[in-house]
């Protein structure tokens, strides 16, 4: 068939003469095109993608028609050679009929007046490789495609890694919260810390301190002005408090506006009620925060531990806060040292205002 | 340094011995952590470090013990990783062998910190090759050793493999290949099932 195999090429063609076997290696996913659309020629692996695609040999007739086969999903309305002629060296999408493949296409004219195309698998390509069991000798060797396969896997590896080095720094992070020690708003130490450090004062034998102060009209503040107001309140009172006190003391915030001050080798009432009425006084000064000015004030109930024969964390705490208690009933802004009295709810013992 | 080399040492030595094992080796090595993290750096003495403790604790040579930890990073079926990526390399032993010398640039390509040593390979003929990389630390050469053998095995080649005296500063591994197809080797598919 003339059509099928011209011998003569176009006129002012030059080109490259190639054996089928070199072009196969050259290019593996090739397809010669006739003019009319037969496939005269497909490469190794495309044919084997293809499957059962019939290709002309020197028994067959001819071979199959391109449109059969395959379709050009894009640009559309490319449905004949013709159409495929007008795309020369542009980039086409192609597709198999009924499924299974999906390829990019680049087609060129031949000497004859039909078409070589050589496709590829783009983006797709290692879902093809598996579907279709490709292997690494079907790929031209200047191909990268084994190593955009080795870059997938590559990038798969350091990906989970990567998760689980997360994972592990989260487990971390939490548990170091956990552990910590530290109020992160006020940079107080915490209810942990203070714990802790009860803990060691009851060890030491050492004579100590315990006081316990909760804020007066912090609420308001909150209703306000906001909570970004009280925070910064709040931050105020945690420098306020650190000056007050020694270096050796644990200053910690326990609740919303609550404080626990554990003052080590200290058991001097009269010295506790002087520091006390002092940080009461400070926070009586009204906080500028921002634009505002807010007053609020606090209440202290103490306690030491020569009160007691074995001092006991959980009872001194209780002691404190029930001298606390005593303090708010007594009015705003008083000091309250924790006596027996109290603790058999005789009324308060409010040492009248403290300033 | 990345911790990949330091964590593999550790997972082989628990994975091996124990996690009594290698809690000795931490204790030993005085490490102020019980775990390396691989992609994260560490001091490179950090290496050398453990290695001895290990040395001690297994009372085994440096190079038995690097040598089995080569051997354990490709053979180990839990972790197919790091066999597949090295079977990339080439299509039988004979492509893999000539492909180690763009090994650290195919682990810079994972890993732009994964710094391997430069490795050159000389075909002698009749199936002779010689290895010539500088160790980052002492006895990494085994490591290479215990790798090799079990990738032939991987392959199905049959191939004597020994170290030879090291030249300027240089470990030297002579690779002879008797056979490359001895035994049907392992299955490699180039594409991974999505999983």
């Amino acid at each position: 068939m003339d059509e099928l195999w011209p011998s003569k090429p176009t006129e002012g063609f030059a080109g490259v003469a190639l054996p089928v076997a070199g072009l196969d290696r050259l290019i593996p996913m090739h397809l010669h095109v006739s003019a009319s659309g037969q496939i005269l020629g497909i490469g190794a692996t495309l044919a084997k993608i293809v499957g059962g695609a019939r290709m002309p040999t020197a028994s067959s007739e001819s071979g199959q028609h391109f449109f059969d086969l395959f379709e050009v999903r894009r640009p559309s309305g490319v449905t004949e050679m013709v159409h495929v002629r007008c795309h020369e060296g542009k980039r086409l999408h192609v597709a198999l009929r009924g499924g299974g493949a999906e390829f990019r296409g680049l087609a060129v004219a031949d000497a004859f007046g039909g078409m070589v195309m050589n496709l590829s698998f783009g983006i797709g390509v290692a879902d093809a490789v598996q579907a279709h069991a490709l292997t690494d000798a079907d790929f031209a060797a200047t191909d990268l495609t084994v190593e955009l396969l080795y870059l997938v896997e590559v990038k798969r590896a350091v990906m989970d890694e990567l998760q689980r080095l997360n994972l592990r720094l989260q487990g971390a992070k939490s548990k170091a919260e956990e552990q910590a020690l530290t109020d992160t708003l006020t940079g107080l130490r915490n209810r942990r810390a203070l714990d802790l450090g009860l803990a060691q004062a009851v060890l030491s034998a050492q004579p100590f301190a315990l006081m316990h102060l909760d804020l007066d009209r912090f609420k308001q503040v909150n209703d306000s002005w906001g909570h970004a107001a009280g925070d910064k309140v709040l931050q105020v009172v945690a420098r306020l408090l650190s000056g007050e006190t020694r270096s050796g003391d644990l200053v910690a915030r326990v609740g919303g506006d609550e404080f626990v001050i554990l003052m080590p080798g200290m058991a001097d009432p009269s010295r506790l009620r002087a520091v006390a009425t002092r940080i009461i006084a400070a926070l009586a000064r009204p906080i500028s925060v921002e634009a505002t000015m807010c007053q609020i004030g606090g209440s202290i109930g103490l306690t030491v531990s020569t009160h007691y024969e074995t001092p006991a964390p959980e009872v001194m705490l209780r002691d404190a806060d029930l001298a606390l208690y005593a303090a708010k009933h007594a009015g705003r802004g008083q000091v309250v040292v924790f006596s027996k009295d109290l603790a058999m709810g005789e009324g308060t013992s409010a040492d009248g205002p403290a300033f | 340094m990345l911790g990949l080399i330091n964590r593999a040492l550790e997972d082989f030595l628990k994975r091996r011995h124990g996690s009594a094992v290698w809690q000795r080796v931490v204790l030993r090595a005085q490490l102020p952590f019980d775990s390396f993290e691989p992609l994260l750096s560490y001091d490179p003495a950090l290496t050398e470090t453990v290695i001895r403790a290990a040395c001690v604790e297994l009372g085994r040579p440096r190079e038995s013990i690097l040598e089995d930890l080569g051997t354990t990073l490709v053979s180990h079926h839990d972790r197919d990783g790091l066999r597949r990526l090295l079977r990339f390399g080439g299509v039988t032993f004979r492509d893999f062998l000539h492909s180690l010398e763009e090994l650290p640039n195919r682990a810079r390509l994972a890993l732009p910190d994964l710094h391997l040593p430069t490795i050159v390979l000389e075909d002698r003929g009749g199936g002779q090759f010689t290895i010539r990389a500088l160790p980052p630390f002492a006895g990494a050469g085994f490591i290479l050793i215990g790798l090799l053998r079990a990738m032939a095995d991987d392959y199905g080649a049959l191939v004597l493999l020994d170290m030879m005296p090291s030249e300027r500063e240089e470990d030297v591994i002579s690779v002879l290949l008797l056979d490359e197809a001895h035994s049907e080797g392992r299955k490699f598919d180039l594409a991974l099932r999505a999983s």
